[in-house]
């Protein structure tokens, strides 16, 4: 039974293998199809010989792992090398294949007078005479020379000729319309009454990687993923290249940019410390207050205090955004009310952020708090004894017992709850988008963004078009920042050494 | 450190209390009573609604333009496969790693410590571009399908997951297994037949934790879904409320209580747990 349901299942696996390397293979994807051949071999090494079988069991989280998230960061580390973004989305074959369709009128060719046909099924003929009078037939994109009384030239008096009224009511068909003489020239519409030799503009030398321009001769090289003339002069559309590092040298020595990336960082790190620093002072004084065996009520205060917790963020944010809504919302009311004016909530740069903090202070008090009781019930009530002992005030039994006892289990609570506030990226986005935005920036940048918001608007939401490039630039700067700071983490908890120690 | 309070000491104490009630309390009463509002609209509303109706959850309900009664559906039904596959995958992971010697353990272990240093959500747009690429191969997998944004959570659940459960499965003693393989039992038996029982509670934490990850999560599934029917509440609310609270308040305070409450009732029954799990290190969304 066990051994039937194992082939079923590594029967599955392989067709599905087979299915995805025929459309490789189709695709002529072949880095992609030698890893899955790799890859299918191993799976199923792992399921056939009895070595394998520790494997089995990690074999469906391994997966999804290395598919979703390991890829996905090797991606964006290469993509943080590369102009990837608007402008630069192109391959260089696609690109090169965009810049030598574009034609160019050949003014020196002369002018095409032309007569239009319609056919009984609607179809278009053209009958054009050259600047050296020689007759040309022109339908479906071809041309070909005729001679006044060939059969083909005497046809077109049983179509309809167009009125100059019909032409102008066409003209969008008409404009569009070409006809190949041969590779290299083409007649277009120049205006209503005249068609035009349209040559190609560029011609591509693919041993030389040049693309000449064949009027005019400039020899365009391919730099930072544009071609570039000699004196600077670039083509669009550009394409997609690795340009090294710089990215990275844009995010900390233009000017335009790096005003904008260092103001979201420090405000990055003050609302990660922030929100820290105040969800856990409240949190601390609520339970050394709900501690107290003396205290009454106590079930029922530490019951409704949780509750903002059980809320989902995005749901709370959204909330607390109609909350501190400038003209209608029931803070700037009840202020109205109460000292005469109301507060510019989310238009004013040191507003916003005070919104932030209170609405973070709401969303993370309660977790704080129920960290710190746990963390209080875990001391030993006779330290408290020895100290009264020797005449200690509250004071000092708080400052020289509970906090320290405390922090050993609190502080990686801490550290961990900076480095999600450090990319919590809901809450901005949801309360402020990041708002009021910043002037002069040549990225997107508001005063409230925090790094992760600020990358997401680079990557998805920016007007003057994205910029992949420089939005996994930073996001690798994020992954150096919460790494460092989990690193840190990894000492204080001894994770690393569980690891260690676990042979 | 507590003594018995003199009448000030009493006094205060509840008033910093009761004062931070209100605070926890307020906005979760205001959007409730602004639910049964009939005006739909941030102006003029008060506690205590004059004349309560039940028009804006009809709205919730009926409305086509914004379906976000669907909505909720969508988020509880992605919330609960990607929780159902992550704790099957997470218990096969943690079992090797925690039963078995082989080579690569402790690289495998220390791969899925260090794996949590990378948030997910911020490799966005690499996942746009793989995600976009697999429904090429397998459309039902691609871009605006919810099999694919399952597909992209199962990834990012591993980390903290498997080692939760990992160290839960290390507290088992090995003796159970041992004698049910003495009796015959195939490690795979000793696995489904004995461990996963035993571990009744963390797979509960951890089905319960990436639920409300999930049901909560935001950048990933605005990123890949682009279709209003599609959407998860997260999505969906955010785009519904945007800029409108003076015309929609009402509508959007139904839709909060509704989606708020399935976390909301799982939270409270299930805290003793959800709280054990939370301060080991995992991080509510």
């Amino acid at each position: 039974m066990a051994k039937l349901i194992k082939g079923v299942f590594l029967g599955v696996l392989n067709v599905v293998f087979i299915w995805t390397a025929l459309f490789l293979l189709g695709h002529q994807a072949y880095w992609v199809l030698l890893l899955l051949v790799l890859g299918a071999a191993l799976v199923n090494f792992i399921f056939i010989s009895e070595k394998g079988y520790p494997y089995r069991y990690l074999l469906p989280a391994s997966f999804f792992m290395i598919l979703l998230v390991v890829y996905p960061i090797v991606y964006t580390v290469y993509v943080s090398v590369t102009n990837y973004g608007t402008g630069n989305i192109l391959s260089k074959e696609q690109a090169v294949t965009q810049l030598q369709e574009r034609r160019i009128l050949d003014a020196e060719a002369g002018n095409y007078t032309y007569t239009a046909y319609r056919d009984g099924a609607g179809e278009l003929w053209f009958l054009f005479t050259s600047p050296q009078g020689e007759l040309l037939l022109g339908h479906a994109g071809r041309l070909e020379p005729v001679q006044e009384g060939d059969e083909r030239f005497s046809q077109l008096a049983q179509f309809t000729e167009l009125t100059r009224a019909d032409l102008v009511r066409a003209t969008n068909e008409l404009s569009a319309l070409s006809f190949a003489f041969d590779e290299t020239w083409q007649l277009q519409m120049r205006n209503i009454n005249y068609f035009g030799v349209y040559r190609p503009q560029y011609e591509y030398i693919r041993e030389r990687d040049e693309l000449i321009d064949l009027e005019s001769g400039t020899v365009y090289r391919p730099v930072l993923g544009y071609f570039e003339a000699p004196d600077g002069t670039r083509l669009t559309p550009g394409f997609r290249e690795v340009i090294g590092l710089n990215n990275f040298r844009r995010l900390f020595t233009n000017p335009q940019v790096t005003g904008p990336f260092v103001r979201v960082f420090i405000w990055t790190v003050q609302w990660a410390l922030l929100s820290v620093g105040c969800t856990f002072a409240v949190g601390l004084l609520l339970a050394i207050l709900l501690h107290d065996p003396y205290l009454r009520l106590r079930k029922f205060y530490r019951s409704v205090l949780i509750l903002p917790y059980a809320v989902p963020a995005f749901i709370s944010a959204l909330i607390w955004r109609g909350l501190f809504h400038t003209e209608l919302g029931i803070i700037n009311q009840v202020l109205r009310a109460t000292i005469g004016s109301g507060v510019p909530w989310l238009q004013d740069p040191v507003w916003a952020k005070v919104a932030l903090v209170i609405l973070n202070l709401w969303l993370g008090f309660p977790y704080m708090m129920l960290v710190c009781l746990g963390a209080l019930q875990s001391i030993d009530h006779e330290m408290y004894e020895a100290a009264v002992v020797y005449g200690a005030c509250s004071w000092q039994q708080f400052y020289h017992i509970t906090l320290p006892l405390m922090m050993v289990s609190v502080a990686p609570l801490l550290i961990a709850s900076f480095s999600f506030n450090f990319n919590n990226f809901s809450v901005i986005y949801l309360l402020t988008r990041g708002r009021p935005p910043m002037v002069g920036a040549q990225t997107p940048a508001g005063h409230t963004d925090i790094l992760i918001s600020y990358t997401y608007r680079l990557a998805f939401e920016s007007g003057r078009g994205v910029d992949y490039g420089l939005a996994s630039a930073v996001t690798l700067v994020i992954f150096l920042i919460t790494g460092a700071i989990t690193f840190i983490n990894f000492r204080f908890t001894g994770a690393l050494e569980e690891v260690r120690k676990n042979v | 450190m507590y003594r018995r309070h003199s009448l000030f000491g009493s006094l205060w104490r509840h008033a910093v209390l009761l004062l931070f009630v209100v605070f926890a309390l307020f906005p979760i009463l205001w959007v409730i009573s602004a639910s049964f509002n009939p005006a739909n609209t941030l102006v003029g509303q008060r506690l205590i609604p004059g004349n309560p109706s039940l028009a804006n959850y009809r709205e919730v309900f009926t409305s086509e333009q914004y379906p976000i009664a669907l909505w909720i559906k969508n988020s509880i039904v992605i919330g609960l496969i990607t929780s159902t596959l992550v704790v099957i995958m997470t218990s096969f992971a943690a079992y090797a790693f925690s039963r078995f010697r082989f080579r690569g353990r402790r690289t495998g272990l220390f791969a899925s410590l260090l794996i949590q240093v990378f948030p997910q959500m911020l490799a966005a747009v690499s996942i746009y571009l793989l995600v976009l690429s697999i429904g090429r191969i397998f459309p039902a997998l691609g871009i605006n399908t919810h099999a694919g944004l399952i597909m992209v959570y199962l990834g990012g659940a591993m980390g903290v997951n498997a080692w939760l459960m990992k160290g839960y499965f290390d507290t088992i003693p090995n003796s159970l297994e041992e004698s049910a393989m003495i009796d015959g039992a195939s490690p795979f038996q000793a696995f489904y037949l004995i461990i996963l029982p035993l571990a009744r509670p963390i797979l509960a934490v951890v089905f319960l934790l990436q639920f409300i990850g999930t049901y909560s999560e935001l950048i990933l599934a605005s990123v890949l879904i682009s279709s209003t029917e599609k959407y998860t509440l997260a999505v969906g609310l955010q785009l519904f409320i945007h800029d409108q609270y003076a015309s929609r308040w009402g509508v959007f305070a139904a839709a909060s209580v509704l989606g708020a409450l399935p976390i909301v009732i799982l939270f409270l029954f299930l805290q003793k747990h959800l709280v054990a799990g939370l301060t080991s290190g995992a991080v509510k969304g």
